[in-house]
């Protein structure tokens, strides 16, 4: 893995990103709150997310990463009930402005969750073009393009290149996580958020996930949940740690996991709680 | 000695006076079933004839004809009533499956539970009124509707069952893609749905292919051929009442017929629908 990182890191100085986008913030988030009726998930978050960067939100179960997570792409006020208070901008611009379609902002933000969840009814080529089509694209040489752009993307060309009509769910634990991966890169987003990915998955599905994640930077932004803690450092550039809705601390990966500014990142990262 | 043997006596003697009633209770209950089937298979047979699939009712006193009329006329009426039922039935179960949880959902849950034990043939005087009468004549439009009406609760409640039963993994992975919200409901929500959803449907259609009551003022009847949308249509459960009741040995043969028909039709939608509910792999 550190072989891998290494190797993605140069890898991205050789390419030499155009000046001022190294450090750019893709997402900006201010005081956010976000509740379920009545109760308080997140209680008002603040934090910059660096553009081509992976930042991990790591805290203990219950703590609202999840819910945060689902507040950068307005899939929060998906559930009953749920609301959510606070801006997030998104390349400077307020996601929760009132004529802005979440439509648009999904289109934007995508989303990978726990489980993978393909459509059940379709085919491996049909759960990859989905998005796309039912967003009205019907152009079969653009989607026949899409389809293979993403699967590459998600590395699992190769593996079902020759298996394209047979249906989603027929794949493995984890290539069905690659392919809900490839379904939501299809429609080509600028960040890429990840719930908790790979927890559903064995150790050799998590270290390709964990790969995938590598070589996607390039092209997006990556906002990883995870409550690996080998995960996140193996993974991310910046870690945020979350404690009962709130940010604890937030820095590059290195410093949280080696020299923590907080006791309770501290306990945490060590193993003494959570 | 735990158990007295007299208490063991007294319950081996019970057990068998109850074993004994289930079993008298599952012969009330099959008995009847078995001999109906069985009567109008015995009294049908002879009168399926090629004509009786073919060739228009015979006028009284000569002999021959058929039910072709009326057999086409069923069929008319339950994609007449499909086209009204089908489309409110799946729109109103998506609503209450997706948005319905307030006070409008319950109010809607409640006339289709109504609705649903209506006898048929309020139903029927409904669609006279509100059709039949306007445009002063007997339809097959009106017996559509009719028929239509009654299948709206039946499938609105199996859609709500269904769509209910679509794990919320799939639509907020839809949701996620940016796909919106109705068109996630359409081609996602329900797609997943779907087998459920024809199952639900194949049983109304079961359910109103046997319907008498509401055809007699609504949609009526006709010994030729249907002339059109509003114009009387026949079906095959007003002939086999008219032909039952008439005092001629050869319609009463036909009246079996259409009895048998019309019981081979609801048995083979029920193997339908029972077939089309099975959880299956679909390819694409
Ligand atoms: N659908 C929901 N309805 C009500 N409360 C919820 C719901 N989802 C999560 N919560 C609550 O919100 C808090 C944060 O949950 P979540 O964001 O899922 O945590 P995490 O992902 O860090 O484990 C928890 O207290 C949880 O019980
Ligand atoms: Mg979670």
């Amino acid at each position: 893995m550190t072989t891998l990182r290494n190797q993605a890191l140069s890898d991205a100085l050789a390419r030499a990103e155009p000046a001022g986008s190294v450090g750019a913030w893709r997402l900006r988030v201010e005081r956010l709150h976000a509740y379920f009726g009545r109760v308080h998930a997140v209680r008002g978050l603040s934090i910059a997310i660096a553009a081509h960067r992976i930042t991990a939100i790591i805290g203990p179960s219950g703590c609202g990463k999840s819910t945060f997570l689902r507040c950068l792409n307005r899939m929060h006020e998906v559930v009953p009930g749920a609301r959510v208070e606070g801006r997030v901008y998104l390349d400077g611009e307020d996601i929760y402005a009132p004529y802005v379609d979440p439509v648009t902002i999904r289109r934007r933000v995508g989303m990978v969750f726990q489980r993978p969840a393909p459509f059940p009814t379709m085919s491996i080529y049909d759960n990859v073009a989905a998005g796309l089509r039912l967003a009205g694209v019907r152009d079969r040489r653009r989607l026949d393009e899409a389809v293979e752009r993403s699967l590459r993307q998600a590395a699992l060309w190769d593996e079902v290149k020759d298996a394209l009509g047979k249906p989603g769910t027929s794949l493995s634990g984890g290539q069905q996580q690659r392919l809900c991966i490839a379904r939501a890169l299809a429609v080509g987003p600028e960040v890429l958020l990840m719930d908790e990915p790979a927890s559903a998955l064995d150790p050799a599905s998590t270290s390709k996930i964990e790969e995938l994640a590598r070589t996607l930077r390039e092209t997006l932004t990556i906002v990883i949940v995870t409550h690996n803690m080998q995960q996140a450092a193996r993974v991310s550039d910046n870690t945020a740690f979350m404690l009962a809705g709130e940010l604890v601390e937030y820095g590059p990966t290195p410093q949280i996991f080696t020299r923590p500014g907080d006791h309770r990142t501290e306990d945490y990262v060590t193993g003494r709680f959570g | 000695m735990i158990t007295p043997a007299r208490t063991a006596r007294r319950r081996l003697v019970t057990d068998r006076v109850m074993t004994a009633l289930f079993l008298a209770a599952i012969v009330v209950a099959v008995a009847p079933l078995v001999s109906v089937l069985g009567y109008i298979v015995a009294q049908g047979v002879s009168g399926i004839t090629w004509a009786f699939f073919t060739r228009l009712p015979a006028p009284v006193g000569e002999g021959g004809g058929g039910m072709a009329n009326a057999l086409v006329g069923t069929l008319t009426l339950i994609a007449l009533a499909s086209c009204v039922g089908v489309p409110v039935g799946i729109l109103g179960g998506l609503f209450l499956a997706e948005i319905g949880g307030g006070a409008l959902g319950w109010w809607i849950r409640f006339t289709a539970d109504v609705l649903n034990g209506v006898p048929s043939i309020v139903v029927g005087v409904f669609v006279y009124a509100l059709v039949v009468v306007p445009m002063k004549r007997f339809s097959a439009l009106a017996g559509g509707i009719a028929l239509g009406i009654m299948m709206i609760p039946l499938v609105m409640r199996t859609t709500e069952e269904m769509v209910r039963l679509v794990p919320a993994a799939l639509r907020e992975a839809s949701l996620a893609l940016g796909i919106p919200w109705w068109v996630t409901t359409l081609r996602v929500t329900l797609r997943a749905a779907t087998a459920g959803v024809i199952t639900g449907v194949m049983l109304a259609v079961a359910r109103i292919g046997g319907e008498t009551a509401p055809l007699l003022f609504t949609a009526f009847n006709t010994q030729y051929w249907q002339a059109g949308w509003d114009q009387p249509i026949a079906s095959l459960t007003v002939q086999l009442y008219n032909y039952a009741i008439a005092p001629y040995d050869d319609w009463h043969r036909q009246a079996w017929a259409a009895a048998l028909v019309l019981m081979a039709i609801v048995l083979v939608l029920n193997v339908a629908a029972r077939a089309a509910g099975r959880p299956r792999s679909l390819g694409g």
